[in-house]
């Protein structure tokens, strides 16, 4: 039960269609791996036979193409002015899933017009009959693109590390998008944390605060699902150093299986 | 494409042959001024808008009635999906309706009702549309409202039905408050008016489950985290893996 339980749904889905379950992946706060995780949870999840696109929705600051160490000559701007093809836009990534990357310095695209909105509809409407699993990552933040964006997906993934601005910053995203959007049940991912397991407690404390402090003045219950929790590896420096996917190029490491966990728990 | 161009269709057909007494009747008890002049197409279409009219009102209150409110309310979901403005909704419920009923007989109640629609339509701008919902259960959709005035709108709503006084038969004067429960639409995002409509319910009934005579808004995305948030979020398991559990701790040093 995902898309019926929250009070809004995307505008103008296929009717009918099968069509790609879409994760939006946010954490308000940026530099706490939600790209990474994006990058690699999208491999682990294409090993499992699914065909995985990640959409690069962080359309001010885009950093997938970094990450994957990929060059792009077309981007999402290029569709969005109608340079390109869709079909030519979708690129295939290492990790053997598929990437929409944004290309950065599309400032003319970080704030939300209706131009944006229909563009970002249109293209997300065209791709999602074409895979299982459509991976939003957002920008950081809680600006009106990112909410926009994460809006038009059946799922929420919140990325956290147990640090303490991270937390408040996931908190806050949770707070809007439950009030905002009305979002009852998002899932969360702690990444860095120094033990495998400690993401209970995040996840903990979180629910605790959103029970107290979130829930009541919306008369119903807010659910914070915990998919998982990454540890702190330096296998993922190192991978993250090279433009390497962890669980390509490490796949031993406990980050690595992490990850592979993660997807397993996330696949249908 | 075809255009089909008035011009080019047949003349318009006699309304000679059309039985409209049914309607014309509607028309007068209802109150509506009768069409004058010839009776040709023109005059119809005087008599078909009078009876659009007609069929959007409520009959008491003379506000408009629920299928009229409900399509304005689509429309503005639809405003708010595209344009990013925001737009509240308001369901307001009269306090214990069912005893000015039961004591003082529906002629009573219902002169209570139009008094407390009059007041409704003169509290808010030309552009909300006030509605009569159900029973003694009314709704107004508010475009353009931004959440910083919600609070004072509503306030005011139920201000002045709260001071208002109606007379009824024998001298007697009655006073009733009202309930109210809102939400805004979420921008950028579609979404139906009956969930919206849903929403706004839910804080009518927080606002009836708090003590009556009162307004109860949805809050609105608000990213600020407080310091009892932020106290509570860092304050037990984690304070002791965590350098400044409370951020507002005096430095010492």
């Amino acid at each position: 039960m995902n898309a019926p339980d929250t009070l809004e749904t995307p505008a103008a889905a296929p009717p009918g269609a099968p069509r790609a379950r879409i994760l939006a992946v946010t954490s308000g706060k940026g530099g706490v791996g939600k790209t990474f995780l994006s990058a690699n949870l999208a491999a682990a999840l294409a090993r499992r036979g699914l065909r995985v696109l990640v959409l690069d929705a962080d359309l001010g600051l885009a950093n997938l193409d970094v990450v994957l160490n990929l060059h792009p000559k077309v981007t999402l701007h290029d569709v969005f002015t109608g340079r390109a093809t869709l079909a030519q836009a979708v690129l295939p990534a290492p990790g053997g899933f598929s990437v929409l990357l944004a290309g950065s310095g599309l400032v003319e695209y970080s704030r939300l017009t209706p131009e944006v909105r229909d563009k970002l509809l249109a293209v997300i409407n065209e791709v999602t009959p074409r895979f299982d699993i459509v991976l939003l990552d957002t920008g950081a933040g809680i600006s009106d693109v990112v909410l926009y964006t994460v809006s038009l997906a059946d799922e929420v993934l919140i990325v956290a590390t147990p640090e303490p601005t991270s937390m408040t910053d996931a908190y806050a995203t949770i707070k809007v998008l439950a009030t905002q959007q009305g979002r009852r049940e998002l899932k969360l991912i702690v990444n860095q944390v120094p033990r495998s397991g400690d993401g209970r407690a995040v996840a903990g404390q979180l629910r605790q605060v959103i029970d107290r402090f979130v829930a009541p003045p919306l008369g119903s219950a807010v659910d914070l699902a915990l998919v998982g929790d990454v540890p702190i590896d330096a296998g993922v420096r190192d991978a993250v150093k090279k433009r390497q996917l962890v669980v390509e190029s490490m796949p031993g490491t406990p980050a690595a299986q992490a990850i592979v966990a993660l997807a397993a728990r996330l696949s249908p | 494409m075809s255009v089909s161009r008035p011009d080019s269709q047949a003349a318009a057909p006699s309304i000679d042959g059309l039985r409209l007494d049914a309607a014309l009747q509607l028309l007068q008890r209802a109150g509506h001024e009768f069409p004058d002049g010839p009776r040709d197409a023109a005059w119809l279409q005087k008599v078909l808008d009078a009876l659009c009219d007609l069929s959007s009102r409520d009959a008491l209150t003379g506000l408009a009635n629920r299928r009229q409110f409900e399509l304005a309310l689509d429309r503005e979901a639809d405003r708010v999906a595209r344009a990013g403005e925001p737009a509240l909704v308001l369901l307001l419920d009269i306090d214990h309706f069912k005893r000015v009923n039961d004591t003082y007989g529906h002629a009573a109640g219902d002169l209570v009702l139009q008094a407390v629609a009059r007041t409704l339509q003169d509290c808010v701008r030309p552009m909300d549309t006030v509605a009569r919902y159900g029973g003694e259960e009314f709704a107004i959709v508010l475009p353009n409202c931004p959440p910083a005035f919600a609070q004072a709108a509503a306030e005011r709503v139920r201000r002045a039905v709260e001071a208002q006084a109606v007379s009824v038969s024998g001298g007697i004067t009655l006073n009733v408050t009202l309930s109210a429960g809102g939400a805004f639409a979420p921008p950028w995002v579609r979404s139906s008016a009956r969930l919206w409509i849903e929403r706004a319910d839910t804080q009518l009934y927080r606002a009836k489950a708090e003590g009556r005579n009162r307004t109860c808004l949805e809050p609105t995305a608000v990213s600020h985290v407080s310091a009892e948030e932020r106290g509570m979020l860092f304050g037990v398991t984690l304070s002791t893996s965590l350098d400044e559990p409370n951020s507002s701790r005096p430095d010492s040093a």
